[in-house]
């Protein structure tokens, strides 16, 4: 089977007045494919993400996104893509199944289709004796775990995934990646920014942003042999040393 | 629309769950009507006051009593001397001295003329004028009783006639004021801060991401606080008619109406805000700051706008609660139509699509 490519960037750039946030990033990330997006803090990563997700208009070049132009089919990839961002985006004050069913709401799911899902995706996630508790009551690891399930409660084609793990012990991180992996084996494809270099050797292949350009992108073992080091962190560090 | 229908039920589970919005939504209106309505009054009711009589005669007996025999008043304590009126002050339970000059009936018969002297009790200036006019007009009917059958060159009656609220009663004033500030208040306040904590919790942006236009999550912000707003002003009206008795010579329909377009305007206003803010700290800060005073002070609700100084009065025009008050007032105390409310309707309106149009462009502004 020939390899389709989800995600196709083409020269995509965002300026702000003079300064010039995304300079021109091409890529291509394919289906059901671990694509790690990283970058300092400021590097442009979250505003490259903002335009592939279409909430922000890009101010030049061209990407598709699940098959859509992000400057003119915004709102058809809205309907398919999921997203979770670094706060845990799920209202405190609902409880667990309401919370999934609002955004099965949102996502225009029909009634049968969110009573299926919230039913099979509570039992998977084994929170039968939780459902109705208010999620504010449950520990951060299980937040992020539904966070997660619910940004794939529609079955996008591509998940976002901003930071998913900032803040949370190791081995809830380990959990949340083989979730990941799960669903990447399905064929959704992952689109994730992290801080963490170790996560970024669990990614398939990895972009490296410096001020606005990608700098670096490949499979995390031939970037550590292009760089002739030991750890993603080292190859990070070597980017960044080299730009200044 | 069932995305929509969706997102309004969720809007209702945070409103519900929150102790404290629901406190200042159904709390607020009922704790501040009472309050207005019994404590807070500008009216004269049993106001303890003193006697200094330096004459003992007839006429200032027959003064005397008349004052006690009043409602307004009640006499506390008799003085002997000059020196007790600064004491009698400073303890504080009195608000007002009279003190009958020496032979009070003596000169009034040989020269004409007595001199009562008034004494009142300043720190609470209203409270004070208030009652100089009171016992002056008592005092002034004495006179007029005294004077019946006598022949005088001239004889001024000034009658008056207070229309639209002949008792003075000040709840009247407040009810419309109250409702004012409280239909601003919940609907610019509440939904500034639901909005911009969405912003802050990080959820806002999921609703970006999701297939739900802004316009959609803007709308689904609202629709809540109009239906809850517009019961408050029900409430507020209902206790005005059932506790205060207070007549709605207008048309209730069209005081509904007119509520619906400015909870509109306050709600435009509130987007605005969250537009413009990032928490809700702050976002409640300048709710309560940037609206409840000037809505307190520059809206002619307590301090009647034609006695500011000209530069205020200018800048109360662009205060959305004048001009509800105005109409609140015409409608609930006048019984006026819409013929005559036309102009303060057509500037909120006016006010409710700048806001809008504002919010909109502060908005696009934001997502670039």
């Amino acid at each position: 089977m020939k390899e389709e490519n989800v995600i196709i960037s083409k020269g995509l750039t965002k300026r702000f007045g003079g300064f010039t946030a995304v300079d021109a990033i091409t890529f291509e990330v394919k289906k059901g494919e671990i694509f790690g997006f990283l970058g300092a803090n400021g590097a442009g990563k979250t505003t490259a993400m903002k335009m592939l997700i279409g909430i922000s208009n890009p101010t030049g070049g061209e990407a598709m996104v699940a098959g859509f132009d992000v400057h003119t089919q915004q709102d058809a990839i809205k309907k398919n893509i999921g997203y979770m961002s670094q706060k845990f985006a799920l209202y405190d004050d609902l409880t667990v199944a309401e919370n999934i069913t609002f955004y099965g709401g949102i996502y225009g799911l029909s009634r049968k289709q969110i009573r299926e899902k919230r039913t099979k995706l509570i039992e998977t996630l084994g929170l039968g004796e939780i459902a109705h508790q208010l999620v504010g009551s449950l520990p951060l690891g299980w937040k992020q775990k539904l966070a997660f399930s619910v940004a794939m409660l529609h079955d996008p084609q591509i998940v976002f995934l901003d930071e998913p793990t900032g803040g949370v012990d190791p081995i809830t991180r380990r959990q949340f990646w083989e979730m990941i992996y799960k669903a990447a084996d399905k064929g959704t494809t992952i689109f994730v920014t992290t801080h963490y270099m170790d996560e970024a050797e669990y990614c398939h292949r990895v972009s490296i942003m410096v001020a606005g350009k990608i700098e670096a992108l490949d499979t995390p073992k031939k970037l550590k042999e292009q760089f002739e080091v030991s750890s993603m962190n080292d190859v990070f560090l070597r980017l960044a040393r080299n730009i200044e | 629309m069932k995305r929509f229908l969706g997102f309004v039920r969720k809007e209702f589970y945070h409103i519900f769950r929150d102790k404290r919005s629901l406190f200042i939504l159904f709390g607020m209106p009922v704790a501040q009507i009472l309050l207005f309505g019994f404590a807070i009054t500008n009216e004269i009711n049993n106001v303890d006051i003193a006697v200094l009589n330096q004459s003992k005669d007839v006429n200032t007996q027959e003064i005397t009593q008349k004052i006690d025999a009043s409602k307004y008043f009640t006499i506390k304590r008799f003085l002997t001397s000059e020196k007790e009126i600064e004491e009698a002050f400073k303890k504080g339970d009195i608000k007002a001295v009279i003190n009958f000059e020496k032979d009070f009936s003596e000169h009034l018969i040989k020269e004409g003329q007595g001199s009562i002297q008034i004494l009142t009790d300043a720190t609470d200036p209203n409270t004070a004028s208030a009652i100089t006019n009171y016992i002056s007009s008592i005092i002034q009917s004495y006179q007029q009783q005294q004077n019946q059958g006598v022949q005088m060159d001239y004889q001024i009656h000034p009658e008056v006639r207070m229309v639209y609220n002949p008792e003075l009663k000040s709840v009247f004033m407040f009810v419309p004021g109250v409702m004012t500030i409280i239909l601003m208040l919940v609907s610019a306040m509440m939904t500034s801060i639901s909005i911009t904590r969405e912003k802050e919790l990080g959820t806002m942006e999921i609703l970006l991401v999701s297939p739900l236009s802004s316009f959609q999550v803007i709308v689904g912000k609202v629709v809540p606080y109009i239906f809850l707003s517009m019961i408050n002003a029900a409430i507020i009206i209902f206790l005005g008619i059932t506790v205060f008795k207070m007549p709605i010579a207008g048309n209730l329909i069209l005081l509904g109406l007119e509520s619906v377009l400015f909870i509109i305007t306050s709600l435009a206003l509130g987007i605005l805000i969250s537009t413009m803010v990032k928490t809700q700290q702050t976002a409640m800060m300048i709710s309560l700051m940037g609206l409840m005073l000037p809505v307190i002070l520059l809206s002619g609700f307590i301090f009647p706008i034609s006695s500011m100084p000209p530069p205020l009065q200018v800048i109360s025009n662009i205060v959305p609660a004048k001009w509800f008050i105005t109409i609140a007032k015409g409608i609930m105390l006048k019984g006026v139509g819409l013929g005559y409310l036309l102009k303060e309707t057509l500037i909120l309106i006016g006010m409710t699509v700048f806001f809008i149009a504002l919010s909109i462009k502060k908005y696009k502004i934001r997502l670039e």
